[in-house]
């Protein structure tokens, strides 16, 4: 069964002639307990399509599927105990004034669900950090345990599916080993499903699937990782992608200087 | 060949409310006409060090080398005057992200010209345009004319940069400082940019100091690999050669990428041993 | 772990420092670190010794006044400052220092009505009109402008004239021209704040907009709310004294400072201790709230964090 799908997925910015495309049908689907990537480069609507599926932004046109339910064109508060959405810069996405045990209660208060203490607390463990992060501020963490505590607020309600908005990619490297590990247990012992937003191919090597690549609002290529990587895409930008991230080369440059 | 920038025993402490704290603690290098990169995660110092090279830091900062040198010039004695005459025309600075280094009100053509002016006073504004030109022509800029009248924000990120670069070769320096120049731009555009920077050291000798947080970028692209933990540096080793590393430090970075050709299930993950601090 | 000064190091092996255990102790510890760097700016210091001896004064007024302020005693009419009228005696003899003292009182209830107010009326406007935009943005903003384009003395002097004079009339008078620059202020923090991810967050978390701004975007404006505030005191106790002035504010014989001056003006020439007494009281309380709104600025500005 397919957990997310989207079919023929339109957005513009803008109004009357200023209107620009920023998202033309866009077409993907992503099963249960599958890893999905989107890549592409920015300004490709990749972070787009993301905020389209959360429900931030609610004038797309076309179709989208979350867990067998037709999304509206307005935020739902059942769809939030469905999908939960992490955030790309840890720094801004966790309210400076607030503890970690108050950012992890508010989700738990709107939503009426009692045993606040003990669900903090079970949470907290299943992102690898223990009860003594209970009352601190975020400046009182490192960019690592901001990105715990952001995925641990996105998981207590318990959602079936995670939208990973760049999550590791502000980060330094031994940081992103440490949250990429941990994405893939939550995954493995809860059998989530993450669409994840990413430039780094490195990083949907190592936990996505299936890939699609975008660009200027399309998706290029829709493909598996290991097409992908044993080089056998089909689409030469998606080829230049790969790459261009393996290594520098001068022969590249020479090569895609041309093209442009 | 003696080398063009020599620092030995370089210190750089802040001043805090709590005391001094110590960013670079004892970094010693050499930059001859080479791709020398300095990697390390953020608060290594790695950025401080080349702020440290321009003496660009606020006055609550406190430096000491034992000797830091940039060809016939001390750098620690020399006067602020010197030190203008070194800044932007003799060793050139190329930051992160080109947006808050332009001046968004003046056509980015005449910010290059300017720069040209600044260091050549008897030059003609017709011959810093035409300098300009040519320089935007090397940044490979296919329309010089059309991009010299474009106000910054009118550029994509990569001209942005492309710009950048051009207004900080017109002087034509000896040494570049590239503080992450490419971590806000895309893969293709990366690719170009790096490859901007590799043909002025093939061609002009230029020494360029390469502060980068990518390994893998640095490996393929910079001759040799300062790597910075805490201030110090654990390991100078040569690029083709990161892969012999021996530092624990720099084998747990390297470990800790994911990467395309060789997938593992976990990333190892970096054990940090305290005696690195001292070691 | 070194033998010397602390130093900078990669932030994920930087130690943590000692954690809160639990919520009152983080709250306490945050406080104690704010207050740490109040204390560091003397004049802020000063500002604030003079603020707590207003409230301690206007507290103990009955302990520190040795006259009536209110009892006339014509034979000793206009004497000046000497051991028994510390300040002098006003036209009618009454002692004035006993009348600043009271006076106390007076200004510490208007600056606390006008705050209360407007501090709330402010915030509720301003974070609403910049959280939702669009029209109802447009709407309150034009109301704003509104409010804001009347010189807000002539706005009070029309009000309390229409009104009729007393002191609760000059306090909603004062409180109609103090509250736009504040709805102003929180908009533009709340247009800055609610871009933010953490507000995207609480959307996706099902928050309502009312809960976001409450919880969310009013904690956030807080800090520079309440500077505005702290240095809006200062006007508060001016524009008081000015209707007081006017003879649009308290009524005599309450110990108004601006009263005191309007009425001691007649004599001024010979008795320079009617008016200076009284002036030097709101020179001091107003210098006093705006270096205090000085000092609260660098430490609750979270760009100083």
């Amino acid at each position: 069964m397919s957990m997310i799908k989207s079919k023929g997925l339109s957005m513009a910015f803008g109004i009357g002639s200023k209107a620009r495309d920023v998202l033309t049908d866009v077409n993907f689907s992503v099963a249960e307990g599958e890893v999905f990537g989107l890549v592409g480069e920015s300004g490709s609507g990749k972070t787009t399509v993301l905020r389209c599926l959360a429900g931030l932004y609610t004038h797309w046109r076309g179709e989208l599927e979350i867990a067998g339910k037709q999304l509206e064109h307005r935020l739902d508060r059942s769809q939030c105990r469905i999908v939960q959405m992490v955030f790309q810069d840890p720094y801004g996405s966790l309210h400076p004034r607030h503890t970690v045990a108050t950012a992890l209660a508010e989700p738990l208060r709107i939503h009426g669900i009692g045993d606040v203490d003990r669900r903090i607390d079970e949470t907290l463990e299943r992102v690898g950090l223990n009860g003594s992060f209970r009352y601190r501020y975020p400046h009182q963490l490192s960019g690592g345990q901001r990105q715990r505590v952001a995925i641990a607020r996105a998981l207590i309600l318990e959602p079936r599916v995670l939208l990973l908005d760049e999550p590791t990619s502000a980060l330094d490297v031994s940081v992103q080993a440490e949250i990429l590990n941990l994405l893939a247990d939550l995954r493995a012992r809860d059998g989530l499903t993450y669409l994840l937003v990413t430039h780094d191919l490195g990083v949907v090597a190592h936990l996505c699937d299936r890939l699609a690549v975008m660009q200027s609002g399309r998706i290029v290529e829709t493909l598996t990782v290991d097409t992908l990587c044993s080089g056998a895409a089909a689409e030469p930008y998606t080829r230049t992608l790969l790459q261009a991230s393996r290594q520098y080369s001068r022969e590249l440059a020479t090569a895609t200087a041309m093209e442009a | 060949m003696t080398p063009q920038l020599e620092i030995n025993d370089l210190r750089v402490s802040f001043k805090t409310p709590d005391g001094y704290v110590d960013a670079v603690r004892g970094v010693s290098l050499q930059l001859g006409r080479e791709k020398l990169a300095i990697v390390g995660e953020s608060g290594s110092g790695k950025s401080t060090v080349g702020r440290a090279i321009l003496r660009l830091h606020p006055h609550s900062a406190r430096i000491t080398a034992k000797t830091m040198r940039f060809c016939e010039v001390d750098l620690l004695s020399a006067s602020e005057k010197t030190m203008r005459s070194i800044r932007g025309a003799r060793i050139s600075m190329i930051l992160q992200d080109p947006k808050y280094s332009l001046n968004p009100v003046v056509r980015v053509g005449d910010q290059i010209a300017e720069s040209y002016l600044a260091h050549h006073p008897k030059a003609s504004r017709a011959e810093a345009r035409e300098r300009a030109l040519a320089m935007l022509e090397t940044v490979r800029i296919r329309d010089p004319q059309r991009v010299f009248s474009l106000y910054p924000h009118e550029v994509s990120g990569g001209m942005g940069q492309r710009i950048m670069i051009a207004m900080m070769l017109i002087t034509e320096p000896d040494i570049i400082i590239a503080d992450e120049p490419t971590s806000a731009l895309d893969v293709s555009v990366r690719t170009q940019i790096l490859a901007i920077l590799d043909d002025l050291v093939g061609e002009r000798g230029l020494g360029l100091l390469f502060i980068s947080h990518d390994l893998n970028l640095v490996r393929s692209f910079c001759d040799r690999v300062i790597v910075m933990y805490a201030g110090r540096i654990v390991e100078t080793i040569d690029a083709d050669r990161l892969g012999e590393a021996t530092h624990p430090y720099t084998r747990g970075l390297l470990d800790s990428l994911p990467e395309i050709d060789h997938r593992r299930a976990r990333l190892p993950v970096l054990q940090r041993d305290p005696s690195w601090l001292t070691a | 772990m070194s033998n010397q000064a602390s130093i900078i190091m990669p932030a994920e092996a930087a130690p943590a420092r000692t954690a809160p255990h639990s919520a009152t102790q983080a709250m306490r510890e945050s406080t104690a670190r704010a207050l740490r760097r109040l204390f560091r700016n003397p004049l802020t210091v000063v500002g604030l010794i003079v603020v707590a001896l207003l409230i301690l004064v206007a507290i103990f007024a009955p302990l520190l006044a040795n006259h009536d302020p209110l009892v006339q005693n014509l034979p000793r009419a206009l004497m000046a400052p000497s051991a028994d009228n510390w300040f002098g005696t006003d036209e009618y003899g009454r002692d004035i220092y006993s009348r600043i003292v009271y006076g106390s009182r007076i200004t510490l209830y208007v600056i606390g009505l006008v705050t209360i107010i407007v501090g709330p009326v402010g915030l509720a406007i301003g974070t609403t009109s910049g959280y939702f935009g669009g029209w109802v943005d447009t709407l309150f903003m034009r109301v704003t402008d509104i409010f804001i384009s009347f010189p807000s003395l002539v706005l009070a002097l029309a009000f309390v004239a229409a009104l009729g004079p007393g002191l609760e009339h000059a306090v909603i008078a004062i409180a109609l021209t103090a509250w736009p620059p504040i709805a102003r202020l929180a908009r533009a923090e709340t247009l800055s704040i609610r871009k933010a991810d953490f507000v995207a967050v609480a959307q996706l978390q099902g928050a309502s907009p009312l809960r976001i701004i409450v919880r969310y975007i009013v904690p956030l404006c807080l800090s520079s709310v309440i500077v505005r505030l702290t240095m809006n005191m200062a006007g508060i106790v001016l524009t008081a004294a000015g209707l007081g002035f006017l003879g649009l504010g308290a009524l005599p014989p309450a110990p108004e400072w601006g009263a005191m001056i309007s009425a001691g003006r007649r004599y001024m020439m010979e008795c320079w201790w009617l008016v200076a007494m009284p002036g030097m009281a709101i020179m001091m309380v107003s210098l006093a709230f705006n270096l205090l709104g000085d000092g609260l600025r660098d430490v609750l500005d979270p760009r100083n964090d």
